[in-house]
């Protein structure tokens, strides 16, 4: 009572907060207050911030992924290399493995076929050095009986042609 | 009646003085909080941060009785 | 006190909080536009700014404004969440416009020359008020007549539980006035003192004490000011806090 004298009397001695005539004013107005940033943030601020967290909370997930997914790919990417690689070292030694094989075949082709060759040529030889020597026989007894008549001629006689080639033979022969 | 209102004024004074004591009560049971939250906090920093919420919620408790005096002190300034 | 009165210093540390009609000098009624709705209505503004205006561009890599909305919302958010679980969620809206209204009659009443219509009994009262009654109800509702098992400890001796129930019954029914009372009392008082101080900063013009006087109230008024900033946002936590463990009490009230 004493208080709303006062505050009645002077505003400025007495303290406003107990000044009962301004409640009903502050507190309509409070009331206003409180309602209008009720609705506000009801309506439009809180969706929105819910939303735009959501949103990120989205993208920050849906990056992750996306950064997953990218990994997953590189992993891939260097499997499939890692396998072009192991690929590439087989054929490699493959090609090589065969190159060698075929190589080896024109070589053993090459020494065979040199190898027929040189035996081929060597029974020529033979076979000539046997012509040449049964020529040469043969040669050798015709000089020899030749020789041997010319001699007995020479020395006076006559030579009786088939004793002559048997001497001659028997002598060339032994 | 000059006499009695400063007898009144006098012990209005008065009065709010001996409310202002109560402040130290506050004060003394803001620096218990502190310290004891700081000496917990100490032994196990890493539950502090959890209870930091808690602190404020007792800092507040008792530093509204502080202000309950300091309002007994004004109400007797300015009101009574 | 009476001393400086005659040296020309005046103290009116309430003037501050005084009542005044926006427009003219006549009795105010309910609906009279005061001081009082001025700064409701700057905080309004100020609340659709942050809120509505910064999150106008909805980035998904937010810029300092809407880094600012975000985070009230989420310190709230999490506060609900916290303290009152998963079902406290539906009241999120309610708890969220309690704070942003006082967060920012706080901080903007802080503005010198500025009118706080949070050191008012009457505003916090009505708020405070409000929580109470809405929490009790909410209560009753949800748990009928088990709600009044907040009030038996069920935990104590039987011989104990009627006295602890009338303890509990009697600090229940003091939480709207320590709730508004803590809230209103903090505004004023820090205002209040920082007005005192600063009456003593004329000194310097009327007699020589003041050369030590006048740069230590200022000084005073500075520490003053840094410390009602912290308190500004302090409170604002702490009623939303008390009211989010309330609403929990409401929604669990098993002791």
């Amino acid at each position: 009572m004493a208080t709303e004298q006062m505050a009645a009397q002077s505003q400025s001695s007495g303290m406003p907060q107990l000044d009962f005539s301004t409640f009903p004013n502050q507190i309509f107005w409070l009331v206003v207050a409180l309602v209008v940033i009720y609705l506000v943030l009801s309506r439009i601020a809180l969706p929105r911030i819910s939303s735009i967290l959501a949103e990120r909370q989205n993208t920050i997930s849906g990056d992750v992924a996306a950064a997953e997914d990218y990994k997953a790919k590189a992993r891939e990417a260097e499997a499939a290399y890692e396998k072009a690689l192991a690929d590439a070292r087989s054929q490699a030694q493959k090609i090589v493995a065969e190159m060698q094989a075929e190589l080896k075949k024109q070589i053993d082709a090459a020494t065979a076929k040199a190898d027929a060759d040189i035996t081929a040529r060597a029974a020529a030889s033979e076979a000539k050095i046997a012509e040449i020597r049964s020529n040469a026989l043969v040669t050798v007894e015709a000089v020899a009986k030749d020789t041997a008549a010319e001699i007995v001629a020479a020395l006076g006689g006559k030579a009786d042609a088939a004793a002559l080639a048997d001497a001659v033979a028997t002598r060339v022969k032994g | 009646m000059e006499n009695v209102n400063a007898v009144v004024d006098l012990g209005k004074y008065i009065g709010a003085g001996l409310a202002c004591i109560g402040m130290g009560g506050a004060a003394v049971g803001i620096g218990h909080i502190g310290g004891n939250f700081l000496a917990g906090a100490l032994r196990n920093p890493s539950a502090a941060a959890g209870q930091t919420a808690m602190l404020f919620i007792s800092i507040a408790f008792a530093e509204a009785f502080g202000i309950f005096s300091f309002l007994v002190a004004l109400l007797l300034m300015f009101a009574v | 006190m009476a001393e400086e009165h005659s040296e020309g210093l005046s103290f009116h540390p309430m003037d501050q909080f005084t009542i005044q009609p926006l427009f003219g000098d006549g009795p105010i009624h309910w609906y009279t536009p005061t001081n009082t709705t001025l700064w409701m209505a700057i905080s309004i503004v100020g609340i659709i700014l942050l809120l509505i205006n910064a999150t106008r561009a909805r980035a998904v890599i937010p810029g300092r404004a809407q880094s600012v909305a975000e985070l009230a919302y989420g310190f709230v958010h999490k506060m609900v969440e916290d303290v009152t679980g998963k079902e406290g969620l539906k009241y999120f809206p309610y708890i969220f416009t309690l704070f942003m209204f006082i967060v920012f009659s706080n901080f903007l009443g802080l503005i010198p020359g500025a009118f706080t219509p949070t050191s008012h009994i009457a505003v916090t009262g009505f708020l405070a008020l409000a929580v109470f009654i809405s929490v009790t109800l909410i209560g009753f509702a949800k748990h009928g007549t088990h709600f009044l098992g907040l009030f038996w400890v069920s935990s104590a001796p039987m011989a104990l539980r009627p006295v602890l129930a009338i303890i509990e019954v009697i600090s229940y029914f003091v939480r709207p006035v320590s709730h508004s009372i803590r809230l209103g009392g903090n505004m004023m008082a820090g205002h209040a003192v920082i007005k005192v101080f600063a009456a003593f900063a004329p000194l310097i013009l009327m007699s020589g004490v003041g050369v030590l006087v006048t740069p230590l109230s200022i000084l005073a008024i500075v520490a003053m000011y840094a410390f009602e900033v912290l308190v500004a946002f302090i409170q604002a936590y702490v009623f939303t806090i008390l009211t989010c463990v309330y609403l929990k009490d409401a929604l669990h009230p098993a002791h």
